[in-house]
Formats: structure tokens, sequence, C-alpha cells
């Protein structure tokens, strides 16, 4: 059973032995620590680049518009906000040259509360990276999806951003969650866990790495349910999933969706399930206000309102400068199981 | 890797051959009276903006002219800024192209008549967008260096912006990414001075009394040229150019030149006395050495004057764009279709629980 950080491992050796990648660096990606939640251990093209996100992110645009395929990685999301308008410069790029410049890059960055992180290392960006047009946004909530979705990133001819929830980065596969022909946990860690010490002699054993593309732009239902539609991604899924559980013993069916793309989303995926529920509960741990939940929102209320049995909700993290260190101060910053599962139950029972 | 020792300041005496002066010349004429056709199209209402470079012709012609031209890493790459045009005008532009991004039309080769005038965009030639933020082409430049570093061969990547700009972070980018030790690019780093900032003078922004010292602190070569007269600063990009193709090494290139026009259409864009104008100062001692009479040259200057004037004409007759065409070109196609595409539309079958689940229960 790989863990997302295993399977964005293999994702990338795919990317540059198959796929062409040709470059993975970022801060710390390179020898001897292969990042610093391990993510390109053993990848032969990963290099530590200077610490300047600005750089980073440049030199991924420069590398893209000369004809190379780079995956650069800003740290933690937190510090990619001195970047923005590089950003804006790379997602415009195709479309502000009329169709003359493609930027075939990844950029990756872990989001998200969960690690204790403090003010600095648990900011999410998906509200922000929604924002900026041209760039494709994908957010896995499993070490499958993890896999694919960076297949699918590293095919693509245009500037991709994985969002890596970075609280689910070193959790272990659910039962459907593998990557097909992986090897158990143990033997998998033994072949491509970098080990303790010096590490100047080792090389990883890969194992077999399918050709697994998640589709960029196809969300998944990862539990069915007739009462409810729960739209979340990253690390809310499974979340999500353990209230919608928990609530299926009260005679509560919760439709779990995990959105998988941001950008372009599944809207098809979205309207069939909402249309068929009536009721909607969008979460993610974004800040609350000017939140990529509430313009599914607004679309929800626009396009299906008349199909809607209560009114759709909501959850996302609290419209604070930061997420507190304190365990409290922690898990009121952004959605928990509890208030997830009041809010469904709430909908549930909604009588219009 | 040996490194070439370089004057500051390169062959102040060395002439040019007669046929090379005409030439460049021709081209900063010719530069010239399309910028000023430019501002004259925006006065007229031909245009929203004006932003350009009249006054570094001399340097920037004299650049244009240098450039190994073409596709690909094994060519140079620009990362240019709205100050280029007659770089652009010297690698062998049509100019009514430049009318086309400045009436923002359809035909716009450039944009497509979504950016602003002298915003040049040419794969064909290893441009790439020029962005109206600026210096931000600083941070972009190691990339395409990095390719050409692998490459081998002598293409080079060739990065220019403004004085002022050099306060943005970008720049001290460029210099730290093309210094690492044993990663060295082949990056000339061009920095066109004209001591001002909009409307901030230079000593107001700045207190380093020349630019290019900055490249010394990251060991790089570096030199100031005078970029106002078209023969030092043709030798000195040339040399400059010499050392980074071969030595694989940066290059930090000042260049002292004039603004003739203001910053943009926002300042006015009106003839700035009390500047140095490298055309006029150029076509005196052409007239002096006898290369080319001053007969010659105000002939030249009408009939060029005369051929941009029928330009801007046949292009105010170029279509618009309309208005749909602003959801084309937001995503590239992607490259996975045909059998790809069916191969991936199952695998996400198969790594969809729900497709998993839909299957078990059916």
């Amino acid at each position: 059973m790989a863990t997302m950080v295993q399977a964005i491992r293999m994702a990338l050796h795919v990317g540059e032995e198959r796929l062409g990648v040709t470059d993975v660096f970022g801060q710390d990606l390179g020898p001897p620590l292969g990042g610093v939640f391990t993510q390109s251990q053993g990848i032969k093209c990963s290099w530590n680049s200077p610490l300047d996100e600005r750089g980073i992110i440049g030199c991924a645009i420069g590398l893209a518009l000369a004809g190379a395929r780079p995956v650069c990685e800003i740290q933690f999301c937190d510090y990619a906000y001195n970047i923005i308008d590089l950003l804006k410069l790379g997602g415009g790029m195709y479309w502000s040259s009329n169709g003359q410049w493609n930027l075939p890059l990844v950029m990756m960055t872990p989001v998200g509360s969960g690690i204790h992180g403090s003010i600095y290392h648990s900011h999410s960006f998906d509200a922000t990276a929604t924002h900026i047009p041209g760039w494709k946004i994908v957010m896995p909530s499993n070490p499958r999806d993890a896999y694919g979705l960076m297949l699918s990133a590293i095919a693509d001819p245009n500037p991709v951003m994985f969002l890596a929830p970075k609280a689910l980065l070193r959790a272990k596969a659910l039962p459907g969650e593998e990557i097909p022909g992986e090897p158990d946990e143990r033997a998998l860690s033994k072949m491509i866990d970098a080990p303790l010490g010096d590490r100047s002699k080792w090389t990883p054993s890969w194992p077999a790495t399918p050709d697994l593309f998640i589709p960029i732009g196809k969300a998944s239902t990862v539990r069915p349910g007739r009462d409810v539609t729960c739209v979340a991604y990253g690390r809310m899924v499974p979340l999500c999933k353990k209230a919608a559980d928990e609530l299926a013993s009260d005679g509560i069916d919760v439709e779990v969706i995990d959105l998988r793309t941001l950008i372009p989303y599944d809207w098809e995926h979205l309207r069939e399930s909402i249309s068929r529920t009536g009721r909607v509960l969008f979460v993610n741990e974004d800040t609350e206000v000017t939140n990529f939940g509430e313009h599914l929102l607004r679309r929800t209320v626009e396009e299906l309102f008349y199909q809607l049995l209560a009114p759709p909700r909501l959850l996302a993290g609290a419209f604070v400068p930061g997420v507190g260190l304190a365990d409290a101060l922690d898990t009121a910053s952004v959605p928990q199981k509890t208030e997830i599962s009041s809010v469904l139950r709430e909908l549930a029972r909604h009588q219009p | 890797m040996s490194t070439t020792p370089i004057q500051e300041h390169f062959y102040p005496d060395t002439k040019l051959s007669p046929d090379v002066l005409i030439r460049l010349h021709e081209l900063m004429l010719r530069s010239r009276l399309l910028e000023e056709r430019l501002i004259r199209m925006q006065k007229q209402g031909d245009g929203y903006f004006w932003i350009g470079g009249p006054g570094e012709e001399a340097f920037n012609v004299a650049l244009g002219l240098l450039v190994d031209k073409g596709r690909g890493p094994a060519h140079d790459y620009l990362h240019l800024h709205y100050r280029s045009s007659a770089t652009m005008v010297a690698m062998g532009i049509d100019p009514a192209d430049a009318m086309r991004q400045m009436k923002n039309t359809a035909t716009d080769p450039y944009s497509g008549g979504r950016n602003f005038v002298n915003h040049y965009s040419i794969p064909e030639w290893n441009v790439v967008p020029v962005s109206s933020p600026i210096e931000v082409q600083f941070s972009m430049a190691p990339g395409t260096a990095l390719v050409q570093k692998r490459f081998g061969g002598r293409g080079i990547t060739i990065v220019q912006g403004g004085d002022a700009g050099t306060a943005e972070g970008d720049f001290a980018s460029c210099l730290i990414w093309a210094t690492r030790p044993g990663m060295e690019l082949p990056v000339l780093m061009i920095v066109t001075n004209n001591e001002f900032g909009i409307s901030t003078p230079a000593a107001e922004q700045h207190g380093e009394k020349r630019i290019a010292d900055r490249g010394k602190a990251f060991g790089m070569q570096t030199a100031v040229v005078d970029g106002n007269d078209p023969e030092t600063a043709y030798l000195g990009i040339k040399q400059a150019m010499d050392y980074v193709r071969s030595e694989r090494r940066p290059f930090l290139l000042e260049a002292k030149v004039s603004r003739l026009y203001g910053h943009s259409s926002s300042s006015g864009a009106n003839f700035v006395t009390g500047e140095s104008d490298c055309l006029a100062k150029f076509e005196k001692r052409l007239e002096e050495r006898g290369i080319l009479s001053r007969q010659k040259m105000d002939e030249l200057r009408v009939q060029e004057t005369q051929a941009l004037l029928e330009m801007s004409k046949r292009v105010r007759t170029e279509p618009q764009p309309k208005g749909p065409t602003i959801y084309d070109h937001v995503f590239a196609p992607t490259e996975v279709g045909g059998e790809a595409k069916a191969r991936q539309d199952a695998m996400c079958a198969v790594a969809n629980p729900a497709a998993i689940n839909n299957k078990e229960q059916s």
C-alpha cells in the first residue's frame, strides 16, 4: 500500500522515464534530502534550486518555453504568494500569445492544514489558484489518484498545479486506493524509500509502474448515496467519507464526490448528483470568503435552483489570517468531521 | 573552465565597415520612424496605448543584427521588454505587424489583438512573449539558458530590462541562478539604463554608480557601454555575446541610453528635449565621414515615412477580433486523444471506485 508521497514519487519516476520529464526541481528536491516530504527521493533528474520561489517558477517557465518538461515545487503553498504574478504570466502565456506558446509544466505544492504547521505551513491555495486562469488544478485525496493525476499533469501540454494535501501525504492507501500491481507496504518501502544516513550509494528499485492516467477534469464518486451530495477535495474527502459512513447508521445516505480537478471542474458530474439528491454541501479548508466552493454554490443556485430541496451549504476554513498552532486553534480553523456530519444531517432533514 | 579577460570599455577606436554602418543607419531610421508612426496612431485613436523604445535604436538595432535568429536551443532565446522594438526591426519583422498590434487587430501576429503594442511573441525566432510587468523576464531567462547549457552549441539566452526594474527581485534571481558554481548559464543580461523609472529619476531609485557592478559580486564579467553610439554598442554586444557563446557563462552588460518620448502614452509620448538623440548624432557622423550624404538620408527618411504611412492605412482596414474569441486558447489541446484517450478512459474506470461499485451492483 503506497502512501501518497510514495505514489507521487513513483509518478515522477514514470515522468522522467516515459513521459519526457527533464527536471524535477525546487528547494531540497535533489539529493540528499529528496524533498522535505521525500517526494523526489531517487528521481534521477531532481535537483536543488536556490531558495527562491520566483526563480523556481520563472525557471520552470523558461524551461518549458525552450521545450523541456519540468516539474517544479514550491515547498509549501504558503510561499507561493510571492509568485502570483509569475503564475498569472504562466497561466496567460498560451492565451496572450494567441495560442503560440504553451507551457507543459507542473508546479506541485503541499497545501492545507493537519500537520500542526502553524501560520506559514498550513495555508490552503485552492481559492487563489482557481483565480488564475490558464492553469489546470488538481488535488488528489488518495495515493492512486495522486499517481494518476500526476501522470496526467505531466502529460498535459498546459501548466498544471498539483496541490498535495500535506496531511494525507503519509497516509496509507485504503482498500481500493492502490496503484495496480504495487508491492506490499514493506516491500515497497524497501524498494523506494531512501535509507537514513549516507544515501550517496543508494539507488531505488522501482516496482512496476502502470500507465494509470486519471483524467484531468473528471470527478469521482467515492461513496454513492441518495439523500445529500457532499462535494470535497483533498484532505476533506476522507473526512467527508467518514462522516457519511457514520450517518448511514442513522439512515442518512450521503453521496460523496471527490472533485479531484478544480480547474477544469467536472460540473456534469456535480449537476447529475445534486439534481438527484436535491441537497448539497461543499467542503474545503480554504478560507470561506471568496472561496472556490462559493463559486460551485453560486452555480448550483443559478442552474439547479428549482431542483433543490434545501439551501445549498458551504463549509470552509475560518476567514482569519492563519491556522493556529495549538490543537484547539488548528481544529477551529478548518472544517472537522463533527461539523461536516452536523451540516449533512441538517441538510438531510431539511424540508422545503 | 577558462575565462577571457574583458576590457570594461569596448573598442572605442574600432571602426565598423561602411556597409555595416549603412545597415545600422537604415534600421535605426526605420525603427525610429516606426515608433513615431505608432505614437501617431495612438494619438489618432488607432490604438489605446503606446509604449516603446525610441532613443534606444543604436543599441537595440546592433543587438538585433547580432542575434542568432532561429527556433530551438541551437539559436538565441530572447526575453525582451517593450522597449526592444528596434531589435525586432533589425531582426526583420514586418513593421505592419507592430501596427497591427497597436491597432489590436485580429491580424496581429503576436497576440491577436490581446496585448499592447511592442509586446512581441515569435516562436520561430525564439522571441518569447514580452510582458508588461517589468523584470519578470529575468526570472525566466535561466530556464531557457539551462536548456541551452545542456544542448551545447553556441546558442545563448538574451534577457533585457530597464534600470528601474533592477530593483525587482527577479533581477537578483537571474544573477544568482546564472552564476551557481559549476552550473553557470549562457545568459547575456542586458540593462538598458535610461535613468528613469516612469517618472522617478535613477538618482532617487538606486545608489550604485554602475548597475553592471552588481554582477561583480557574482563573479560575472560585466561592462558598461554607450548605448547611444551604434558602433560602440555593436562591438560591445559582440564581445559580450562572443564570451557567453564560447565560455557558456553569463555576462552583465549595461547600456546607457536615452528615452526620447517619455515613458509611454501615459506620460504624453511627446519628444523630450535635452536627451541625446542617437540617430541624429549618428547621421551627423556618417555625413562627416562621407559615408552617407544628408540628401541621401533625407530621401531615405521620406521613403520610409511614406511606406509606413501606407502600411498604417492598410492596417486600419483590417478586422478586429470578435468578442467570443476570448475563449480561444485558454488551454492548449491535450495531446491525449484517440487510442491514448480510450486507454485513459479505461484506466479511469478502473480507478474510479464508483465504477467498481456500479459494476458490482449490476
